[in-house]
């Protein structure tokens, strides 16, 4: 098996396909070692206690354990601990810190958490996607955690002239059992900060048993008093003294370029300041900004009304033919013939060719935009070869060196303020709008503030890619699955890194394409030419949706072929419980992690679906009209599996009343989070499934806003979304929750309402094929 | 000059009459807890009350509430406790955040006019609120826990 040894982060990814080539790895260990402690041992590298290996250490600056790094503690008791990661609503600001309270023995009322800034040096990596975060870091907190306690044990020790074996931290306090002396956390501070960082082999990490926070009930996320009073600070909410408002009118078509504007009515707008233009960088163009013309203002109302009045002439480029109904012919005819062998088992062809019935299923699956609540938005104020940002960013570390690169100043000469994040689902990975305001505050010479409104959000999205999927599954005349041919054509996110890209990357291939778990026989998966004609990017879980969306959607069809319950279908594909060899494949990216400790494990795949089958009353009767649809998918090293009941009535109207999710995601920090991720991902998946669709005409997007780019609203959403989440076996290792839930929700749906009208919807979004 | 009392505060402007309120708001008057999503009334984001009704800011002019009370989430109640407010923290209601300003002025709003909404009058309600990171089986449990006394 040859695993990928690049995690395939974004940048991990780049530097990969040879775009960015900075060793920076062995600049960190170096900074580690001389940095300004005096430290008794070297900063850990990687998580040197862990039960289990993960991809963590080879993310770009791996990742940095250390105590003074991450936490303060003031004389009065007050513990600070510093989130790394940024906040999008999966609760990653509470739970990182919350690993470090535990292991400390904190009292999590007495914790402050504070927002690290881009620094990656300094905290290892920020790259807060890939649903990577608990996973990588469970262990390295824990460390942090623990190596505080012990200082604070030594410390106290000393204090009170005893051995240290003696004292033990005790929420918030350490205590001298024998002579129940006690002395708390805001007392031992200083002394503490002295002690020695201990070595990785002389850490105690707790027992299970003995947690108060980890993996018990639900803990509030930090900032949910200030979200319910108005008091929390996204992006869009940064105010600066002097700071000007911008918006910016982009190439309508990706790839295009301003040819001349005319700005004499636009800077008649009362409140109008200026207009200029704004650089833009040739197709294809990374992170980097489109260009356009920016309208200047003194508030942001202003702007976008000056915009409204510019009088522009645009040269569309290379992409003014794309056009979707043309292109999604394109692909079925791709798909409908042999492609690049992307995984290979047995004999495909000859299997089907003596097979007694061959099953095909052809599936489209539209560009999606990921439209957070939040459009993108950045302040940035840049002064001589010095910038300071601040943004709603995943991606705080590249962020610094995309400014760094933009403004050609050094990476040491920009900070990166993270704000909240009001919604991400991966466009926030992309940090061309905080390029964009860099680039404005260098000419105005001010602070600026760069909104995207709504339709500049939709229009000039990193899309979700288009892609047909295809499946052949030959039967024998037992009903059994002899082979299974899937061809994926869908033009890939490589494209927006290096021309001429025509084939899925291997981390894209690697999402539900090629670790396709059944155990057939005789496997093919083939991924035929595609090229892209706008930017594509990563959206909550990526080719995980039409990937799984094909292969979950078939087995629905072989059920229904064979006369079979959709269930035990899917068990029997997925057949004997073992470790999967996934040898055949040739880059199997396994999420960037050690497929030692995350292999792929069929019992596991079992156990989601035997628990959803019996918590969400698989088989249960439902009245006329209603149907149950049920799939499973593993992505980002865990195992999901949902059941749907829709109702639909004799118009054709959807409903959906009930929703039940079962997840294995290892060893887990915050239950009430991700039972609130996997609620959020059956509305997602439902509001997909029924409307998002992003086409083209002559190269541009026709959708703007929520008018014609339908959400999902309260009166559509499941009536009841019921998560049941699997126990971890001791030292599971843990694994991804904010993106797994998504793919499996569209093809349960789309297997239920086949169950309820016995129509096999192949084609997204649902739209109006149910209207009768 | 255009006065407008904004959480019991008076504020004037002397800008262009039509700017819309939400950018008074949020650019200069500098209360930024209520939120761009749309701009166009389809998303619900920037919900204020004007005269205890729910508005949507980003498409009400300045001169539209000349002389009237904007509350925005800010002055919902003094200590941030209002039963709807209280409701939130208990059920956790937010994933990212951005869209609840709205979403609990909203329901505040609805809470005036109708102290006991069944369930479907709690989903017509909420209806024009948009959360992408879909809170609405919390929301919608939120508005009741709301209703019956938190
Ligand atoms: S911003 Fe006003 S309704 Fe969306
Ligand atoms: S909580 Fe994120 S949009 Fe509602």
């Amino acid at each position: 098996m040859n695993i990928m040894t690049d995690s395939k982060s974004l940048r991990g990814f780049q530097k990969h396909i040879g775009i960015e080539n900075v060793s920076r790895r062995s600049v960190v260990k170096a900074l580690g070692l001389a940095g300004g402690f005096v430290l008794a041992a070297p900063v850990l590298s990687r998580p040197a206690l862990a039960a289990y290996e993960t991809g963590a250490d080879k993310m770009p600056h791996g990742v940095v354990i250390d105590p003074r790094v991450f936490v303060a503690i003031a004389p009065d008791g007050t513990v600070t601990i510093l989130a790394h990661r940024a906040e999008m609503g999966t609760g990653v600001r509470t739970s990182l810190p919350l690993i470090v309270a535990e292991e400390m023995e904190a009292d999590w009322s007495r914790v402050r958490v504070e927002q690290a800034h881009g620094d990656e040096v300094k905290y290892g990596n920020q790259d807060t996607d890939g649903s990577r975060s608990t996973r990588h870091y469970l262990m390295p907190m824990r460390q942090i955690g623990a190596s505080a306690r012990a200082m604070l044990e030594a410390a106290a020790a000393k204090r009170l002239g005893v051995p240290v074996s003696e004292v033990k931290a005790v929420n918030h306090e350490i205590v001298h059992g024998a002579s129940g002396r006690k002395l708390g956390f805001g007392e031992l501070a200083a002394d503490a900060a002295k002690e020695a960082v201990p070595s990785p082999a002389s850490l105690k990490l707790k027992d299970a048993k003995d947690f108060r926070y980890l993996g018990k009930g639900a803990i509030s996320m930090v900032d949910l008093r200030d979200i319910t009073v108005g008091a929390a600070r996204y992006g869009a909410d940064v105010r600066l003294p002097g700071m000007k408002y911008a918006v910016i009118a982009r190439p309508p078509v990706t790839g295009g370029k301003l040819v001349s504007f005319d700005a004499s009515e636009a800077t008649k707008v009362s409140g109008v300041e200026k207009v200029m233009e704004v650089q833009g960088w040739p197709w294809p163009s990374k992170f980097q900004p489109l260009g356009g013309v920016a309208v200047i203002a003194r508030n942001t109302g202003a702007a976008i009304k000056g915009r409204a009045a510019l009088k522009i002439t645009w040269d569309d480029g290379a992409n003014a033919k794309y056009e979707s109904v043309a292109y999604r012919a394109e692909l079925e005819d791709a798909a409908r013939k042999p492609g690049l062998v992307v995984r290979k088992e047995g004999d495909v062809d000859s299997a089907l060719k003596s097979a007694d019935k061959v099953i095909t299923g052809e599936y489209y699956l539209p560009h999606f935009a990921h439209v957070s609540m939040e459009p993108p938005v950045a302040v940035a104020d840049v002064k001589g070869d010095k910038a300071e940002i601040w943004a709603p960013v995943q991606s705080p570390g590249g962020t610094r060196e995309d400014v760094a690169k933009t403004l050609g100043i050094p990476e040491d000469n920009v900070t990166v303020n993270v704000t909240l994040l009001g919604g991400g689902f991966g466009r926030k990975s992309k940090c061309d709008y905080a390029l964009e305001a860099a680039l404005l505050s260098k000419a105005l010479g001010a602070p600026v503030k760069v909104q995207w409104t709504r339709e500049d959000d939709v229009r000039h999205d990193f899309l979700h890619t288009v892609s047909v999927e295809r499946i052949e599954a030959g039967l024998d005349k037992n009903g059994k699955v002899i082979a299974w041919r899937h061809r994926s054509v869908a033009p890939s996110i490589a494209s927006t890194f290096a021309p001429n890209t025509v084939h899925e990357a291997s981390f894209e291939l690697g999402m539900g394409l090629v670790d396709m778990p059944f155990e057939i026989a005789n496997i093919q998966c083939e991924n035929p030419e595609a090229t892209a004609h706008t930017r594509i990017g990563w959206f909550r879980s990526v080719s995980n949706i039409p990937h799984a969306f094909a292969v979950q959607s078939m087995v629905g069809e072989i059920a229904h072929a064979t006369g079979r319950d959709q269930k035990d279908m899917l068990l029997e594909l997925i057949g004997s419980p073992r470790i999967i060899d996934l040898s055949s494949v040739k880059d199997l990216w396994n999420y960037g992690e050690p497929y030692a400790s995350y292999p792929i494990d069929t019992a596991r795949l079992r156990r989601v679906v035997e628990l959803v089958a019996e918590k969400g009353e698989w088989g249960r009767s439902v009245p006329k009209g209603h149907g149950l649809g049920i799939a499973v998918h593993r992505s980002f090293v865990s195992y999901i599996a949902t059941i749907v009941e829709v109702a639909v009535d004799d118009k054709g109207k959807l409903t959906v009343p009930r929703v039940d999710t079962a997840i294995d995601c290892g060893t887990y920090v915050n239950p009430e989070r991700i039972q609130s991720q996997l609620e959020g991902c059956a509305i997602m998946g439902l509001s997909l499934a029924k409307y998002g669709e992003i086409t083209f005409k002559d190269g541009k997007v026709q959708q703007g806003n929520f008018d014609d780019f339908p959400l999902l609203r309260i009166d559509e959403a499941p009536l009841v979304t019921n998560v049941h989440i699997v126990p971890p076996g001791p030292d599971t290792p843990p694994s991804g929750v904010g993106e797994p839930g998504l793919p499996p929700f569209a093809p349960a749906l789309i297997n239920a309402i086949f169950a309820a009208t016995g129509k096999r919807i192949r084609n997204l979004p649902i739209g109006k094929q149910l209207e009768t | 000059m255009i006065k407008v009392r904004i959480n019991g505060q008076e504020q004037s402007w002397d800008g262009d009459p039509s700017l819309p309120l939400l950018w008074f708001l949020r650019d200069e008057v500098g209360l930024t807890g209520t939120k761009f999503g749309c701009g166009i009334a389809a998303c619900g984001a920037c919900t204020v009350m004007v005269d205890k009704a729910a508005t949507r800011a980003c498409i009400t002019a300045v001169s539209d509430v000349d002389g009237r009370d904007v509350t925005t989430i800010e002055g919902l109640h003094p200590t941030g406790d209002h039963p709807v407010q209280k409701a939130w923290r208990q059920v956790n209601v937010p994933q990212c955040g951005f869209c609840q300003a709205g979403q609990i002025m909203q329901a505040a709003a609805l809470l005036i006019d109708n102290p006991k909404p069944s369930h479907d009058q709690i989903r017509e309600a909420m209806s024009g609120n948009i959360c992408r990171c879909g809170c609405y089986q919390r929301i919608e449990n939120a508005i009741h826990l709301a209703s019956t006394g938190v």
